[in-house]
């Protein structure tokens, strides 16, 4: 379980976070939704340490996070798939996957197999420059070299941004799968809020740093009021 | 075949890239700290010297070479990661002139130190090998059993950094670190700790070239050894390709036999000013260095 605690971040003289609480349950999809600069990745950036909270605090189960660096709160089972998905271009497919085992005891060839058989795609391009990806594949990677490390809670920032709907919706049936299959707390921040809200359990709402609604997800998609003004869902 | 061996040109190349690899090594230190850190070490030279000092001047007169180059080895890299600790991390994020100025400012504070301490004077090292070269039919080869060890010993070390970075967890790592820090730390590296270990690593590399150019009864050991071969490994490293070890290795090599070929035939005051002169055109034709591709550029 994930818990941020009145946590409030500011980049110089603006306000990205203010006082943002909430909970991600074990074992479920929390969908973190907005619009851009509602605050949504300074929200994923301070759990998994990359930014400092002005104040408040984010806690793991019972270990506080805050104030932990990055390198740890990774260590301890916070894997994180930043926007933009972060594969190294450089890096042939199998150093990305080699690079995200290393914090695992597993043996590699195991924890290897285990990510081609959840990403085929990925195993017959085990070889090739992560730069010759598409979009989609570049995403599976990104997730797959979080996966790898066995984290107990994946933090996933825009994983279908620049993505066809139909590999959005694929890709969010794998992140739905997983969570069922392996028991993995997911902290999907999303603008497709309807892709998201197939597959959350729950879900907040941000806007300008502040949440305006945490709730059941099922409920957040059937409110007209936020889903008109915060999740620009127009039908 | 004795006849050719013994040739002008031959003696030329020989020679040439005898000090290439001398000049490959220093551009190859430099290419290891400017991939992971993006700061030209205007003090490796300097580092380099302190940490042969150390080896060899610290240890009795009659200690073993090899256990005074390994002592050289081992300052280099605590001198190294010390600097990384105590002078560039502070700089990281700053202009891009502050690192320049700093590192500049490190070479004129080392030197005068070891001058301070050890005096100007030149001071032979032993070397392990003749330098006289070898014969055939009772003419020169321009290569002697010291020439071939630092070829040997630049090739060895080449190699070893290469198996380092492309095939070991270590070499991934640092290579992580270098081309995408924060991602990295997402993935659990220390990637502090990996900045302090290329800067060791560069060190090291730094020392045993500073040995090897200090052994050479022909330079000896003095607080500016370094300086003239720093010159000709920064320009070695600047037409490679800063990014770019290979580059590093193939163009130092290459402007050893080139510059070898006009102090020959030319003049020896020619020299450097037709390496700057290479420099010069090939930072015109290629910015970036004649090895480096987009890809291998920082993302």
């Amino acid at each position: 379980m994930i818990r941020v605690d009145d946590v409030s971040v500011a980049y110089g003289a603006v306000n990205a976070l203010r006082g943002v609480s909430f909970e991600a349950a074990t074992g479920a999809i929390t969908a973190v939704l907005g619009a851009n600069g509602a605050g949504k990745t300074t929200l994923l950036r301070t759990i998994s340490g990359l930014v400092a909270p002005r104040s408040g605090s984010v806690w793991m189960n019972e270990a506080r996070l805050t104030g932990q660096r990055t390198e740890d709160i990774v260590r301890a089972g916070v894997g994180h798939v930043p926007e933009g998905r972060g594969v190294i271009a450089e890096f042939t497919v199998e150093e990305n996957l080699r690079l995200g085992a290393m914090i695992t005891s597993r043996p590699l060839r195991e924890a290897l197999a285990q990510q081609y058989e959840w990403f085929p795609v990925l195993g017959e391009r085990r070889k090739q420059a992560a730069a010759t990806l598409s979009g989609g594949e570049r995403q599976m990677l990104a997730m797959a070299r979080a996966l790898i490390a066995g984290p107990s809670v994946l933090l996933l920032d825009e994983p279908s941004l620049g993505l066809a709907p139909l590999v959005t919706a694929q890709l969010m049936r794998t992140v739905a799968d997983l969570c069922a299959s392996t028991g993995l707390t997911v902290i999907l921040v999303e603008q497709n809020a309807r892709s998201a809200l197939r597959i959350a359990e729950r879900a907040v709402v941000l806007y300008l740093g502040r949440i305006v609604a945490d709730d059941e997800a099922a409920a957040v998609g059937r409110d007209d009021q936020l889903r008109q003004y915060y999740l620009g869902m127009v039908e | 075949m004795s006849a050719l061996l013994t040739s002008r040109n031959v003696a030329d190349v020989l020679s040439g890239v005898t000090n290439g690899v001398i000049y490959s090594l220093v551009a190859l230190s430099l290419v290891l700290v400017w991939r992971s850190t993006r700061i030209l070490n205007f003090a490796q030279g300097a580092m380099a010297m302190m940490a042969t000092y150390i080896g060899f001047a610290l240890l009795a007169p009659s200690t073993n070479y090899w256990v005074s180059m390994a002592v050289a080895i081992v300052a280099g890299m605590a001198i190294g990661g010390a600097t990384e600790r105590v002078i560039v991390r502070a700089l990281y994020g700053k202009p891009e002139i502050n690192p320049v100025v700093a590192m500049v400012g490190f070479l004129l504070v080392l030197e005068s130190v070891a001058a301070a301490i050890w005096s100007t004077s030149s001071r032979g090292l032993p070397t392990p090998f003749s330098m006289v070269d070898w014969q055939l039919n009772h003419k020169p080869v321009a290569m002697s059993p010291f020439a071939l060890y630092e070829i040997i010993t630049a090739v060895a070390v080449m190699t070893v950094i290469a198996v380092l970075f492309e095939y070991t967890k270590l070499g991934l790592r640092l290579r992580a670190a270098a081309i995408a820090p924060e991602v990295s730390r997402l993935l659990g590296v220390r990637v502090g700790r990996m900045l302090t270990l290329g800067w060791m690593l560069s060190s090291g590399v730094g020392a045993i070239t500073a040995v090897l150019v200090a052994s050479n009864y022909f330079t000896g050991l003095t607080p500016t050894a370094m300086d003239g071969v720093f010159a000709f490994g920064f320009i070695a490293a600047a037409i490679g390709g800063l990014d770019s070890p290979v580059g590093a290795l193939v163009s130092g090599v290459a402007m050893g036999v080139i510059l070898q070929f006009v102090g020959d035939y030319l003049n020896s005051n020619a020299i450097i000013l037709v390496a700057l002169g290479m420099l010069v055109v090939s930072l015109m034709v290629r910015p970036n260095g004649v090895f480096t591709t987009a890809r291998q550029r920082r993302v």
